[in-house]
């Protein structure tokens, strides 16, 4: 495809090969949902596929394909933690540091992956391998102390398994998480996964955890099922229950205001 | 209590995760029965079967799905919230790396049967292989014919997209999920107007937990009294319980609601070998704590409540006694500050103060005034926030206050922490010396 047009227009500094590749890519994404600016994230992802973070003509790239501005941009970019607005580095390192984490040991193996990397949280080692990250709670709590790798899970750490892991990624070894993917890939090609690219790796497994499992494998050595279905049409008791007090749940429609559009309608949300 | 296994039936097989493998564990049945069933009748069944939203609010799924207005020609969205990140809770993120499929079908069930024709699934950024697996389940379901045009011959279309988050767990709120999902900040709307009236792109819009999605292709298949048949007279149905922490064997438990925390905690080898319960969460880091006295509260959402907490998401978070309740809840602090979307006001400098309060007591620092302080500032937050997560700030700090007072002034009076963090931990290790203020970690960056 010709990239011509848009490089006439573009304010970004890409080289044509590389803007007609992004281009191409985020028109992909557009074209995903019913308005286009539902795009932007996956694109933010796809911008640090290219440049490791959201840089500058990452942030123009995406103002140009939507046609809002680029502080419009940026005010999303920043919103999230994972939209990096520094050069990651290869691989993030998170430790989770969350309460459970945290008192199991994730504490420790923070403070000694700090010390043997020489960096702190938000921080990438001088040779560019590995930025290093507290994180929040990732779901995998029945795996704690819990290690992320470019979020992949590498369950069950401690501050040896962390620092020699941490070894082998500066030394580009092939690392495999405990579960996931049958090895870590780099920063960049985890934006793109992200970004909606599928890399075709979903049939990799490293191994499902025994945790995963737990419930079910005590259920299978007792002969517990669930009861069986007598597969036969619901019955209509027509008996509904409400959500408990104090819920943040819905509550049925009572006013006006409940059943109409307000008047602070956004631009875009006038679907058709 | 016996466990039952039907989210989870399927996960110990070979490549669980693929589509033939559900197929072949009867997986499709739900959506091909629902194909030939009038889309209001599914929504009653689900109304029958008790099923309540598995997302930690419990409200009854088929009543939201009752909520949207009669069909206008436009259209109507159904929204997975995919985007769990409640510290404790670690349900849905193995079940789609398990087994996407229960998802995928329970997807294609709810946008028939509310007429949605373009699906969502909006899974958090942060967990790479799961995005993977759910791309690559709706390719396979595509191919299959369950997804896509004239679905099994029906007539009926359905496209899905799977979107990917990037970090951040104010987008769990289902409002501020449909605001980033439209390429926004993740802010909270105000409510009403509901999501049922005006969701996403302002077009009625169903949006519900993954557990809860996936719970209802056997509804379908077997019936909403096979469900009920299950679980409490009020809290139907099975769920999954994630214990973690300082219990033997941590995992996933898949069991009646109405289960105790002592029959599970006997199922998973009890706590950690020479320790005993402190306290537990029973429903993620919002939801207040519970001690030993609890062990027999039935968790099905009304005995919780009553007992004065909630049943969240069944994130059974076990802490033995060595664990410093002040630590633990100064992070969890740490966290609701960090992760305080900015919108209102109560949350957002409310949060900042809690944190500071509580690292000063963490500290040795804390005045005798301070845990006054704490619960007037949690009541200065508590029913103010403009959505849950300042509410769910204060959950850990008034019960723990309440529970624990005494620890709390025990690092007051002795200008320090009387415990040892490394006897929490499960390796041996020599804590580093640092200052506690470098604990505040995420939250020095955060927005």
């Amino acid at each position: 495809m010709t990239a011509e047009p848009v490089e006439t227009a573009t304010r970004t500094r890409y080289d044509a090969d590389t803007l007609a590749a992004l281009t191409a890519d985020a028109t992909a994404i557009m074209e995903r949902y019913p308005n286009p600016r539902s795009g932007l994230l996956p694109m933010l992802h796809l911008v640090q596929s290219v440049d490791g973070y959201v840089s500058r003509d990452g942030i123009l790239f995406c103002a140009e394909m939507l046609g809002i501005t680029a502080a419009e941009v940026s005010a999303v970019a920043t919103f999230y933690t994972q939209y990096k607005r520094h050069p990651n580095g290869t691989y993030t390192v998170g430790v989770c540091t969350n309460t459970l984490c945290a008192v199991m040991g994730g504490d420790a193996i923070f403070d000694e992956l700090s010390e043997h990397l020489g960096v702190g949280h938000d921080e990438t080692t001088d040779d560019g391998a590995i930025t290093l990250e507290r994180v929040e709670c990732n779901a995998a709590c029945d795996y704690a102390p819990v290690v992320m790798v470019n979020w992949e899970f590498f369950d069950n750490q401690t501050p040896e398994t962390a620092t020699a892991l941490a070894d082998r990624l500066r030394l580009g070894e092939d690392v495999a998480p405990t579960r996931g993917a049958a090895s870590v890939c780099s920063f960049k090609q985890m934006s793109r996964v992200l970004a909606g690219f599928n890399d075709g790796r979903a049939d990799e497994d490293a191994g499902t955890g025994e945790p995963t499992l737990a419930g079910l494998r005590i259920a299978r050595e007792r002969g517990w099922t669930a009861p069986e279905g007598p597969d036969s049409e619901p019955d209509k008791r027509g008996e509904t229950i409400t959500g408990e007090p104090g819920s943040s749940a819905e509550r049925p429609p009572t006013t006006p205001s409940d059943t109409q559009v307000g008047k602070d309608k956004k631009p875009g949300e006038d679907a058709k | 209590m016996t466990l039952t296994p039907v989210l989870t039936d399927t996960w110990d097989k070979d490549r669980s995760w693929r589509l033939a493998t559900y197929e072949r564990a009867g997986g499709y049945a739900g959506l091909k029965k629902a194909l030939k069933t009038e889309p209001a009748d599914l929504v009653q069944a689900v109304k029958d079967s008790g099923l309540r939203g598995r997302g930690g609010a419990g409200f009854p799924t088929g009543m939201k799905w009752g909520f949207l207005p009669p069909p206008d020609g436009g259209p109507r969205y159904l929204v997975v919230n995919a985007d769990e990140s409640e510290p404790g809770t670690c349900k849905d993120i193995p079940l789609m790396l398990a087994s996407p499929q229960h998802l995928i079908e329970g997807v294609a069930i709810t946008s028939y049967a509310i007429g949605c024709d373009h699906a969502f699934i909006y899974v958090r950024g942060e967990v790479l292989h799961v995005y993977r697996r759910l791309l690559n389940a709706v390719e396979e379901a595509y191919r299959a014919g369950y997804l896509g045009k004239n679905i099994l011959g029906s007539g009926y279309d359905l496209d899905v997209t799977v979107h990917a988050g990037a970090g951040a767990y104010i987008c769990g709120e289902e409002t501020a999920l449909l605001d980033s999902l439209e390429g926004l900040r993740g802010q909270p709307r105000l409510k009403p107007p509901f999501p049922a009236v005006a969701g996403l792109y302002a077009r009625p819009t169903v949006v519900n937990n993954v557990e809860s999605i996936a719970s209802v292709p056997a509804i379908v298949a077997k019936g909403a009294d096979w469900f009920s048949s299950m679980g409490t007279e009020k809290s139907q149905g099975h769920g999954l319980f994630s214990l973690s922490g300082h219990v033997t064997k941590p995992g996933q438990y898949e069991a009646p609601l109405g289960i105790t925390l002592r029959e599970l905690l006997d199922l998973a080898g009890g706590v950690r070998q020479g320790h005993e319960l402190k306290f537990w969460t029973p429903g993620g880091s919002s939801t207040p704590i519970f001690t030993a006295e609890h062990l027999d509260v039935p968790l099905d959402y009304e005995s919780v409540g009553a007992a004065g907490s909630m049943l969240g998401t069944r994130a059974l978070q076990i802490f033995d006694e060595t664990v410093c309740v002040v630590r633990a809840v100064s992070r969890w602090t740490d966290f609701y500050a960090h992760e305080s979307c900015g919108k209102c006001t109560p949350c957002r400098e409310g949060t900042y103060w809690l944190k500071q309060v509580l690292h000063r007591i963490e500290a040795g620092e804390g005045q005798d005034s301070d845990l006054d302080l704490l619960l007037d500032l949690c009541d200065n937050i508590l029913g103010r926030a403009f959505c849950a997560l300042g509410d769910g700030a204060t959950s850990p700090i008034t019960s723990s206050v309440q529970l624990f007072r005494e620890e709390y002034q025990a690092h007051i009076d002795g200008h320090g922490c009387p415990f040892d963090p490394s006897a929490s931990a499960l390796f041996a290790y020599t804590p580093k010396t640092r200052t506690p203020g470098a604990l505040a970690g995420a939250g020095a960056g955060g927005h």
